[in-house]
């Protein structure tokens, strides 16, 4: 990529990246926001974190894939299971890994 | 001095601080993601300046990954920022969702934080806002968060170009897992009321028959449809109010 192009794409997706964010805050600081969307709004987290990670777990190779053989699968079992009896993050992230490493190379 | 004037200076830098530590644990899932990303947009046909620059002014970590990937198949100015615009529009929904508690803000605090705009960010910052005290100085954390993630991110990608020669395949190593099980220990505890969990559930089922749907598009609507349908459960069940905090004011 030649850097002319290398600088037409930094700066465009940062104009669009831009634009979800800024604009967005500033617009609707002017005026508020009716009650039944910012109740809406309150589902935004917790939707779209499933939504980003449900495909990566069951189909980390785009095809779905319930198996022991998919560590992915079984390490995110495990760290929902810790994440929800100790709700400790940290140690939701190092035991998650750990466990798909291991599974990785010793597993199925 | 008076004493009146120290006091709210202290706690502005307690609030700044209380940001940087509810961010840590984020911080170390996005380290490998990071690094991942230096490494990939270098091997990916980037200069070191280009894939430095990206996470200076765009700072959006998936979004640059995909346009690493897409790079590297060739694909076209314009095909990788409308994709970048689809993958970042789930930012609308976090600035919306952070605008009545942002909105009184001068521009010139609004301007950064909205750029510094993250998922990461935005779960502590939503979460510190909902919180009942009336600290004037919520804005202090949001700063606090901002800063960290992003300085971690600059760090993380120049490690990341440095190495990149080094790490034949980054993606073999798995360490792009961290930021799925970051985002599960994030998920999980948000389960606190039926019509969320309901929510959770359409939106990971419908975003895993939507996967291939280009330029993630599926991503965006399943969200969407979860939302719609924790709307609709929470008018036809009504919410179990203990613990609520995600949806309610």
């Amino acid at each position: 990529m030649s850097s002319q192009n290398e600088f037409f794409l930094i700066l465009g997706m940062m104009l669009v990246t831009f634009s979800t964010r800024y604009p967005v805050m500033l617009l609707l600081s002017r005026r508020p926001l009716p009650e039944t969307f910012k109740q809406a709004l309150g589902y935004v987290p917790p939707v779209v974190l499933s939504a980003i990670v449900v495909p990566e777990v069951f189909a980390p190779d785009g095809q779905v894939q319930v198996a022991l053989s998919n560590n992915a699968l079984v390490a995110s079992l495990v760290a929902i299971l810790i994440s929800w009896r100790t709700k400790n993050l940290l140690a939701t992230i190092i035991v998650g890994m750990a466990v798909y490493w291991l599974w990785g190379a010793f597993g199925f | 001095m008076q004493l009146s004037e120290i006091q709210p200076i202290s706690n502005r830098r307690s609030e700044f601080w209380e940001g940087v530590k509810a961010t840590f644990p984020l911080v170390i899932g996005a380290i490998p993601f990071g690094i991942i990303f230096g490494a990939l947009a270098t091997t990916s046909g980037l200069t070191a300046w280009a894939a430095q620059g990206m996470s200076l002014f765009v700072f959006a970590g998936s979004a640059q990954f995909i346009a690493a990937g897409l790079i590297a198949q060739g694909s076209s100015l314009l095909v990788i920022i409308v994709t970048t615009l689809i993958v970042n529009l789930r930012h609308v929904l976090y600035a919306a969702t952070l605008a009545p508690h942002t909105k009184d803000l001068p521009q010139r605090w609004m301007l950064p934080l909205g750029f510094w705009l993250t998922d990461e960010s935005f779960v502590v910052v939503i979460k510190r806002y909902l919180e009942d005290d009336a600290s004037p100085y919520k804005h202090w954390f949001f700063l606090g968060s901002a800063v960290f993630m992003y300085t971690n991110w600059q760090l993380c990608t120049l490690v990341g170009i440095a190495a990149g020669g080094l790490i034949d395949d980054p993606l073999k190593w798995g360490l792009d897992f961290a930021m799925i099980v970051t985002f599960i220990g994030m998920l999980v505890p948000m389960v606190c009321d039926r019509s969320i969990g309901i929510a959770v559930f359409a939106a990971g089922v419908s975003s895993l028959l939507l996967r291939n749907m280009p330029n993630k598009l599926g991503l965006i609507l399943s969200a969407l449809i979860g939302l719609g349908v924790g709307m609709l459960v929470y008018q036809i069940l009504g919410g179990n109010k203990k613990g609520n905090d995600v949806v309610s004011e």
